[in-house]
């Protein structure tokens, strides 16, 4: 067997420097693959890294640890072992008490000797006997449990206080098209804009989509992948593969869309 | 002659209860619970009966005509009395508070004395009339009212010169009981409410996310830097004890003020490593004034926490001092990711509600705090604290 390769991402140089170190001695065989000091990074290399551990401090810039952690989920290969998920926090009790819910790996800073070890413990017996399709799997449904409770919550705290979206105002130069919410078909995030799809044509808005999400009707409009909100009643048919992908045909629109693992669940017979 | 005598006398103890009661009830806040105006009423009640009772007695004593005739009279003019006043004074109450509200916050619950003094003098003589009516209806006698005055105008004199003066008398003395109370109740008020911020200011100093990230970095920088440890341990010790002691203290210098920002961006440097630069400049002749501690910090933790750190390849954090003619000037600049991305990050108005409360109270309406973005090519955000140089009134 290979010897295990570990991706840490940490924003506090110090902090990343002495995880290494402790790492070093806990788990001499580990290799840190990469260390990277934001969300956004963490995914792109863990996608292309594809290391067997990843260390995801929480409160990062850019991508939190949890949302790079649904990235990569998202875009995993499917035929490429998962890889284990250790969050580290500072303080944060709603996020403790999610991943003792979930029984996911978690640390908290200030990392204490004997935690990590034990950690390291638990880590290598589930590297040495994990199955690559259960382990990815088990990571969706960790990660939809997570993602409900942490980000989620709040955002439903605030999905009942946020005044719903009537009107969408897209500007274009100098002129603004005002786009009713009923026109709809769904909402794609595309860098720092979102393109808003009717039957007709699109617009690009400046708000990102998750602040945009708050003020949908969430009956009305699914959120399917962590860029893509889609209106409910446009879906005409949804398709699963063998990777655990959803391929969404629409009514109106003659373009394919794709909902994530994460949100596989929602396409159920009845 | 008997009677009438007897009679304004006995409206005076009426008239003095009613603002007891009345002042006593507005300290309580306008909207007194059913169950305590009508222990306020029946304790107002309580003391025109017993006062036109004593009176009722005295009276007895000098002229002729039985007690318990007396009393009715007593008690019938007494209730009048109280009536009048009362009609009057809550018409007065309510025409001061809306001109009070127009020129700005009511000071006082209570209508000012001064325009009560008319009408205290109306009440009694119109009390007199209406209680003597009253009485004769009630007793089935004929006892003259007011007319009686013009066949004898020593006895108008003797009647109003008493009654007015004990009715003042009165009516002073309880309505100077009702506004000790009133601002003996607002200075708890205030003494409260400064409690609650200082615990709020001294919770959001000490946010243990920041405390135990600091401490994970301490316990790395030990092993590896020893003696930046043990800077980074002086700047987080005082650091601690400012946020404890200035809860507390009234005012610091300037230059105090910007020493304790300085620890505190030093920890974040530490950190943040790279990410975070750090400008401070407190020109020399603004050290020594005096500011309200702390006040800097929420919009420092702001600039930080919603502008920097959450912007991937960091920035730079700018603290400054200007004098502008009367007035200082203090700014928070930073280059972090501006105003229209940190509506994600949720809380951003929690620190400049602060500042902008804690301003208020020192410094009225002479303060302002005001977040804006920084139009220029390094983006982020400025927040900006305006403070008359002169010391604020609380001081």
């Amino acid at each position: 067997m290979k010897a295990p390769v570990a991706l840490i991402a940490e924003d506090e140089p110090l902090l990343a420097l002495n995880l290494q170190q402790e790492l070093a001695k806990a788990w001499p065989e580990l290799a840190i693959g990469a260390t990277v000091a934001d969300g956004a990074s963490a995914a792109q290399q863990a996608l292309a890294l594809r290391p067997d551990v990843c260390f995801l401090d929480i409160r990062m810039p850019g991508l939190s640890g949890l949302e790079a952690a649904q990235t990569m989920a998202e875009d995993w290969p499917a035929d490429v072992p998962f890889p284990l998920l250790v969050f580290v926090t500072a303080y944060d009790q709603y996020a403790v008490q999610a991943f003792e819910a979930q029984a996911v790996d978690y640390l908290v800073k200030p990392l204490e000797t004997n935690r990590l070890t034990a950690c390291v413990r638990r880590l290598r017996k589930r590297l040495a006997d994990r199955a690559p399709q259960a382990a990815l799997q088990e990571s969706v449904d960790q990660l939809r449990a997570l993602l409900a409770t942490s980000p989620g919550a709040t955002a439903a705290i605030e999905r009942t206080r946020a005044p719903r979206l009537e009107v969408i105002q897209a500007s274009v130069g100098n002129t603004v098209h005002m786009v009713p919410i009923d026109d709809v078909l769904y909402f794609e995030a595309a860098d720092k804009y979102v393109r808003v799809v009717t039957a007709e044509r699109e617009h690009l808005i400046r708000i990102p989509l998750r602040e945009l999400v708050p003020q949908l009707d969430a009956q009305q409009f699914w959120q399917v992948h962590r860029g893509l909100v889609v209106r409910a009643r446009a879906i005409a048919a949804a398709q699963r593969d063998d990777s655990g992908k959803v391929f969404l045909t629409l009514r109106g629109r003659p373009e394919r869309l794709t909902a994530s693992r994460l949100y596989a669940h929602l396409f159920k017979g009845m | 002659m008997t009677t009438p005598m007897e009679v304004p006398l006995q409206s005076e103890p009426g008239t003095p209860a009613p603002s007891n009661g009345a002042g006593a009830r507005q300290v309580d806040g306008r909207s007194a619970t059913a169950p305590g105006l009508a222990r306020s009423l029946a304790r107002r009640a309580l003391t025109v009966v017993a006062a036109s009772a004593v009176i009722a007695f005295l009276v007895t004593g000098i002229y002729e005509d039985s007690f318990r005739n007396h009393l009715v009279y007593s008690l019938c003019i007494g209730f009048s009395c109280w009536f009048f006043i009362e009609v009057g004074r809550q018409t007065i109450f309510r025409w001061a508070r809306r001109r009070a509200l127009r020129r700005g916050a009511p000071r006082s619950m209570l209508p000012p004395f001064r325009w009560m003094l008319p009408w205290i003098v109306v009440s009694a003589l119109l009390g007199y009339e209406i209680g003597m009516a009253l009485g004769n209806a009630l007793l089935g006698q004929k006892a003259p009212g007011l007319g009686m005055f013009a066949t004898n105008p020593r006895a108008l004199a003797v009647v109003l010169i008493i009654t007015i003066l004990t009715t003042l008398a009165m009516t002073f003395w309880w309505f100077a009981r009702a506004s000790l109370a009133e601002s003996e109740a607002r200075a708890e008020v205030a003494h409260r409410v400064a409690s609650e911020t200082q615990l709020k200011l001294l919770e959001a100093q000490l946010e243990p996310h920041m405390l135990f990230n600091t401490l994970a970095n301490l316990r790395v920088l030990i092993a590896v830097d020893p003696e930046r440890a043990q800077a980074m341990l002086d700047r987080l010790i005082a650091f601690l004890r400012t946020t404890l002691h200035a809860s507390r203290a009234d005012l610091q210098p300037l230059a105090e003020e910007f020493a304790r920002v300085a620890d505190y961006l030093a920890l974040m440097a530490i950190r943040m490593g790279p990410r975070l630069e750090v400008k401070i400049d407190l020109p020399d002749d603004l050290r020594d004034l005096p500011v309200p501690p702390l006040l800097l910090q929420p919009l420092i933790e702001n600039s930080i926490k919603h502008g920097l750190e959450p912007k991937v390849q960091g920035g730079c954090i700018e603290i400054a001092a200007r004098r502008d003619a009367d007035r200082l000037v203090l700014t928070v600049r930073d280059s972090g990711v501006g105003l229209s991305e940190q509506a994600t990050t949720a809380g951003t108005r929690f620190g400049l509600g602060q500042v902008r409360q804690r301003l208020a109270t020192l410094y009225a309406e002479r303060a302002q705090v005001a977040l804006e973005p920084a139009n220029d090519a390094d983006g982020g955000t400025i927040a900006r604290i305006v403070l008359p140089l002169a010391l604020p009134a609380a001081a």
